[in-house]
């Protein structure tokens, strides 16, 4: 037994440590603290066991209560999604272009359309659906392949350019790089140039419209309108999806543009793609 | 070897009945306010169909307060702020001027506290009765009383908690969902911990809520000053102090050592041996035998007790100003009834202000309550209080059944179109505070040339939102190519939207984004 140093004044045994003087005493822990840290330990223990706790290779102890957050989110997301299945159905069965602004239908379709775009498509198109270069703005009145809601529907489920729907959206310019000389490269550039904007080399924009005559009218149209059936953009007008100076466009004459977008249809369901062609055709361009 | 107690245990506190013209104005503070408190949520405001006919209503799941004809909107809740104001400069306003006449007579605690002490006295007895039975043995009578005692206090706590839900949904349609058991779980919740915190604060803990809990009477030093018309005991007057044995034994004592005075003859000093100054020298020629003379003559006060037993916070008011004291003014009638008694004035124990006491003492008269009241302070409480309370009648009245918030969409900050014109996109919430559906047109103003067009319509710039609903319209502002906007870093523009029927119109400003940014 190590010597027991007790406090003269109470009598009570000290832990013999001292500062400036002032000793501590050993005083027995208040019964009810004592207990109430038992109890704690033991609920504890009891907590571990009832609920997910300990850490194991894979994953940790599920709890004997079976209690999962997981599960709990999950079923409140089945809650509120089964709040919406007559709405969900009004927008399976409903011919899109009778869908009026200002409906419930719309206003469903068109947060419900928000949330897939900015989860999926966002990506691309940006979350603003601004675009990028080649990758196009969806907010603007320009559309490749026709802007009214069917048509947008039908980009959205089949894609463009992809392979793994028969369906997709196809079209694809002739890299002219092999075919055209570079004098004519330079031609068909400034032609092009000149549809939207003030022309500076009169003589070769005409020998570019000969050539683009020849060469590219079939789809881009005799005026460069475009032709949405095929794909062909509109060169006439003030939105390019790639750029219109010229360096950028010899680059596209040259070696041509090959924009792929997957087949939503496959990946979203048939609601999901109509609620986000919804939402596209709201952003402001839908015709 | 006994330690020292770091704890120390409630002193409970047995307050007496007492009547006089407090306790009575009391009674009618408490009737009028518990009345207000459980009647207030089953009054009835028509409002027309579609919206609640409850006169005061905070509609939480609609986001709609009504109170009476008023309504007030989420986005309006500077009112409440306001409100809130005003009820702090009150606080100051009446503490300045009266002390703590906000804890005495309307605090709830108070209140309840005042309403369960009724409850007791009317089942165990008056205060002797309670000391009593607070030290007799748990046995059936004890019992008995303590249960049925704490039975009534839960159904007041009941009330009260229940009457708190009434506010925040239709009472008659919640109280049969209480009743049987439909009601929200929240409603339940809420009743059971407002009964719970009733009984308790009300019950047992009472004083010690306003001692220990509430940080008001921490704050009432900063708040009052001489001037402050407070519950105070006029010290010079009722001292010293005596009961009627005491008093004559005082007196004999007195008699006594100024006889042994006189005996001694003038130059010789004779000890005081009684009370209220033991050992004190009397010497005739020096005058010190008038002390003496005061003892025969004493003060008012007769010790009855009378203001501490009918003390609810348990303190002596005779001790002085004390944190303590909530100025619920029931020991002055109990000290007016003994005056009025042993045939002295009243006013031993009284509302005074403290820069009165030196002219008190030298007998001469206070200064008005008047004077005490209008003061400076007082004074400029009392019109900031007044600015705010006009300004929000103003706010109230100036604000207008139609508004509109715009937040312009800066993801894009524009969108060029085909043709080469810029356009903005504006998210424009339009609210319809009135009863009824209305037309809406809008418009804009601007230095330069935009065109204003609504999302998903073409020439139409009219829109319909449904009585009391805000509508989210997403507005297009398009700039042709050749003119200024288009060009420029950013032109002021003002959408305006205006009620087809009314004519009333409103407006906010913003700008355009255009292609040099």
């Amino acid at each position: 037994m190590t010597d027991r140093k007790v406090d003269e004044t109470t009598g009570v045994e000290t832990t013999g440590h001292e500062w400036d003087g002032i000793r501590e005493l050993n005083n027995p822990l208040p019964r009810w603290w004592l207990y109430s840290l038992y109890a704690t330990i033991v609920w504890a223990i009891a907590y571990t066991i009832a609920y997910p706790a300990w850490p194991m290779v894979s994953g940790a102890t599920s709890g004997l209560l079976g209690y999962s957050t997981r599960a709990n989110v999950a079923e409140e997301i089945t809650a509120h999604e089964a709040k919406n299945n007559a709405l969900v159905a009004d927008l399976l069965a409903i011919e899109l272009p009778a869908l009026q602004p200002g409906d419930d239908l719309h206003r469903y379709a068109v947060a419900r359309g928000g949330a897939v775009f900015r989860a999926q498509c966002s990506q691309c198109h940006g979350s603003g659906a601004a675009g990028a270069k080649g990758y196009p703005n969806l907010r603007d009145d320009d559309w490749l392949w026709g802007g009214d809601i069917e048509n947008i529907t039908a980009t959205i489920d089949h894609g463009i350019r992809n392979e793994t729907d028969g369906d997709a959206r196809w079209s694809e310019m002739p890299a002219y790089d092999e075919i055209f000389s570079d004098e004519e490269i330079n031609a068909v550039v400034a032609y092009v140039g000149s549809l939207s904007a003030p022309a500076t080399d009169a003589v070769l924009v005409a020998e570019g419209a000969t050539l683009f005559a020849d060469n590219c009218a079939a789809c881009h149209g005799e005026e460069g309108l475009g032709d949405p059936e095929l794909g062909a953009p509109n060169l006439a007008d003030a939105i390019w999806l790639y750029g219109g100076d010229p360096v950028t466009l010899e680059e596209t004459v040259r070696y041509s543009r090959f924009g792929v977008m997957p087949a939503w249809g496959q990946r979203l369901s048939d609601e999901d793609v109509r609620a986000v062609a919804v939402y596209v055709h709201n952003l402001g361009g839908g015709e | 070897m006994s330690t020292p107690s770091l704890y120390s245990a409630r002193e409970p506190i047995f307050p007496r009945r007492v009547s006089g013209k407090f306790r009575t104005l009391k009674w009618w503070i408490l009737g009028l306010t518990l009345g207000i408190y459980y009647l207030t949520p089953w009054l009835r405001w028509d409002r027309g169909p579609s919206l609640p006919d409850q006169a005061v209503l905070i509609d939480l799941a609609n986001r709609r307060f009504y109170f009476f004809w008023i309504e007030i909107w989420p986005h309006e809740f500077y009112f409440v702020a306001g409100l809130l104001i005003m009820a702090g400069l009150g606080l100051f306003l009446f503490t300045s001027a009266l002390g703590r006449v906000w804890c005495g007579y309307t605090c709830p605690q108070t209140v309840w506290t005042d309403l369960f002490i009724l409850v007791e006295r009317w089942i165990e007895g008056d205060r002797n009765a309670r000391v009593r039975l607070h030290k007799a043995k748990w046995d059936f009578k004890k019992w008995r009383l303590r249960i049925s005692k704490w039975v009534v206090w839960l159904v007041i706590a009941l009330a009260t908690g229940g009457a708190w839900v009434f506010y925040f949904a239709d009472a008659p349609t919640l109280l049969v969902d209480l009743v049987t058991g439909q009601a929200a779980a929240v409603a339940y919740i809420t009743i059971a911990i407002l009964t719970a915190t009733t009984f308790i604060f009300g019950g047992f803990m009472r004083e010690q809520i306003c001692i220990y809990m509430c940080p008001w009477p921490r704050i009432q030093a900063a708040m009052m000053d001489p001037d402050t018309i407070t519950v105070a005991y006029r010290e010079w007057r009722g001292e010293p102090r005596g009961k009627g044995n005491v008093r004559k034994r005082d007196r004999a004592a007195a008699e006594k050592a100024e006889r042994e005075a006189q005996a001694a003859g003038p130059g010789q000093q004779v000890r005081y041996k009684a009370t209220p100054y033991p050992n004190a020298p009397i010497r005739l020629d020096t005058g010190e035998a008038s002390l003496a003379a005061t003892v025969k003559d004493h003060g008012d006060c007769i010790d009855c007790m009378a203001c501490v037993n009918v003390c609810p916070m348990g303190i002596d008011i005779r001790d002085g100003q004390q944190m303590e004291c909530i100025t619920c003014a029931l020991c002055i009638d109990a000290c007016d009834d003994v005056m009025d008694k042993i045939g002295k004035p009243r006013g031993l124990i009284d509302y005074m202000a403290l820069s009165d006491e030196a002219a008190e003492r030298a007998g001469g008269p206070p200064l008005s309550v008047w004077r005490h009241i209008f003061r400076t302070r007082t004074l400029i409480y009392t019109a900031m209080w007044s600015l705010i309370g006009v300004g929000l009648v103003y706010a109230l009245f100036i604000r207008s059944d139609i508004e509109l918030t715009v937040s312009p969409v800066r993801n894009p900050t524009y969108v060029l179109q085909s043709d080469g014109s810029i356009r903005n996109i504006y998210d424009v919430r339009l609210r319809n505070k009135s009863h009824e559906p209305r037309e809406f047109k809008l418009s804009l103003t601007s230095e330069e040339i935009l065109q204003i067009q609504l999302s998903g319509r073409q020439e139409d710039l009219s829109v319909t939102v449904p009585a009391d609903t805000t509508l989210n319209q997403q507005v297009f502002i398009t700039a042709r190519p050749q003119d200024p906007a288009a060009s420029n870093h950013t032109t002021d523009v003002r959408i305006w939207v205006e009620d087809q029927t009314t004519g009333a119109r409103a407006g906010q400003s913003t700008s355009f984004n255009g292609r040099d940014q």
